[in-house]
């Protein structure tokens, strides 16, 4: 029950995104269809889900002068496996997402859930965690880049919802429209969190 | 005229908040007031520059001859975060006034991805150390006009009696979009 609370935090309730705030950079910058936002997600789930574990097997080794450098390092690493893979398996999403992926590293998400979660919980919870949260980011990613494609292109991971029409409000897919969607997105989980809580 | 367009296209047409998402997170979190903003440009202003420079030597006398350019990111990141405690260090010896004024800001700039960013775009825009160090200047001089006009207004919008539910971020996010639709204008200027 503790651990399936632990889980599902991320998703409503402390949802890294439109809640906490977090990781608002790749959250804007790649979401021009719900598919880069899911890909994106995913990346980062698994970098999380890598360096939490990893952060929380050599919580005890590392002295706590140095964790925060240590913790980079072990970001970075996971980073670059990810870069490397996607660059070989996926060369079209890792294109669209670009810059993006070398930049998770500085995603105060991850940072974040090393220091504030897995340098103080055993491995069990710190892997649930980090899938909770990782989750929760893909979550809120893919939802802003649905609202996105389907308000600026009228399709959704790709497929058209009215036939022959492509153009939809431009917008959208642009800079603003990126800005403008996520501040309703938030009030829509304030008031998602207010009911469930 | 090469600079020209490198100083215009980094401040007005490619803006690193409004049009490339990179520092949004110091852009929503340090612009309540003017004066911080402005506080946190300096310092944006300062890391920047300096980082570009450092990644930009180690790059191509580095990483390039040994011919481990996968290690980028993970070099990268220890490179900046160590410079950012360096800056730290000497600036509260040698000049304390400044230190003082950027103080607080310059550990949170570690985890501003707008200073990775322009390292490695830098790197995949093959420029050369002074086009990169312009480039770098024009960039924090662009982050530096967006977050001051956008704390200008933020200050206004605490002012406004403003639904319960758009308080804080959600307004926040939408002026900073109507921001960005103006910064749309300058598109297609080099």
């Amino acid at each position: 029950m503790k651990q399936w609370r632990n889980f599902t935090k991320g998703f409503i309730k402390d949802n890294p995104v439109f809640i906490l705030l977090l990781g608002l950079c790749p959250a804007l910058g790649v979401t021009t269809s719900a598919f880069n936002g899911f890909g994106m997600g995913l990346a980062t789930t698994f970098v999380l889900l890598g360096s939490n574990t990893v952060v929380s097997i050599i919580k005890n080794v590392i002295p706590n002068k140095v964790r925060i450098p240590s913790f980079i390092v072990i970001i970075a690493s996971f980073v670059t496996i990810v870069q490397l893979t996607m660059e070989a398996y996926m060369p079209e999403l890792f294109d669209a997402l670009g810059l993006f992926i070398p930049l998770i590293v500085v995603n105060c998400l991850v940072m974040g859930r090393a220091e504030a979660f897995g340098s103080k919980n055993n491995i069990g919870s710190s892997i649930v965690d980090a899938m909770g949260m990782g989750l929760g980011f893909t979550l809120a990613l893919t939802m802003l880049g649905g609202v996105r494609e389907i308000l600026g292109a009228y399709s959704i991971f790709g497929i058209q919802l009215i036939p022959g029409v492509t153009d939809g409000m431009l917008v959208f897919v642009l800079a603003p429209g990126a800005f403008i969607g996520m501040g309703y997105l938030i009030i829509l989980f304030n008031y998602l969190k207010k009911k469930t809580a | 005229m090469e600079y020209f367009a490198i100083v215009i296209g980094a401040i007005f047409v490619n803006n690193i908040v409004l049009a490339q998402f990179l520092g949004i997170c110091p852009y929503m979190g340090v612009s309540a007031k003017v004066s911080t903003s402005v506080g946190m440009s300096g310092a944006v202003l300062f890391v920047m520059t300096l980082a570009t420079i450092v990644t930009f030597l180690i790059y191509n006398y580095v990483l390039v001859p040994f011919n481990i350019t996968y290690l980028q990111t993970i070099s990268y990141i220890l490179v900046i975060s160590s410079l950012v405690q360096m800056v730290e260090i000497i600036l509260k010896k040698v000049s304390p006034e400044l230190y003082q004024a950027l103080g607080i800001f310059l550990p949170l700039i570690t985890t501003n991805c707008a200073i990775m960013g322009v390292a490695l775009l830098t790197v995949q825009n093959e420029f050369n150390l002074m086009q990169g160090v312009v480039f770098a200047i024009s960039h924090a001089a662009g982050f530096a006009l967006a977050i001051i006009l956008f704390a200008g207004i933020r200050e206004h919008l605490d002012l406004m009696d403003l639904p319960k539910a758009m308080r804080g971020a959600p307004a926040a996010l939408i002026v900073a979009g109507i921001l960005a639709l103006a910064f749309m204008g300058f598109a297609g200027l080099v």
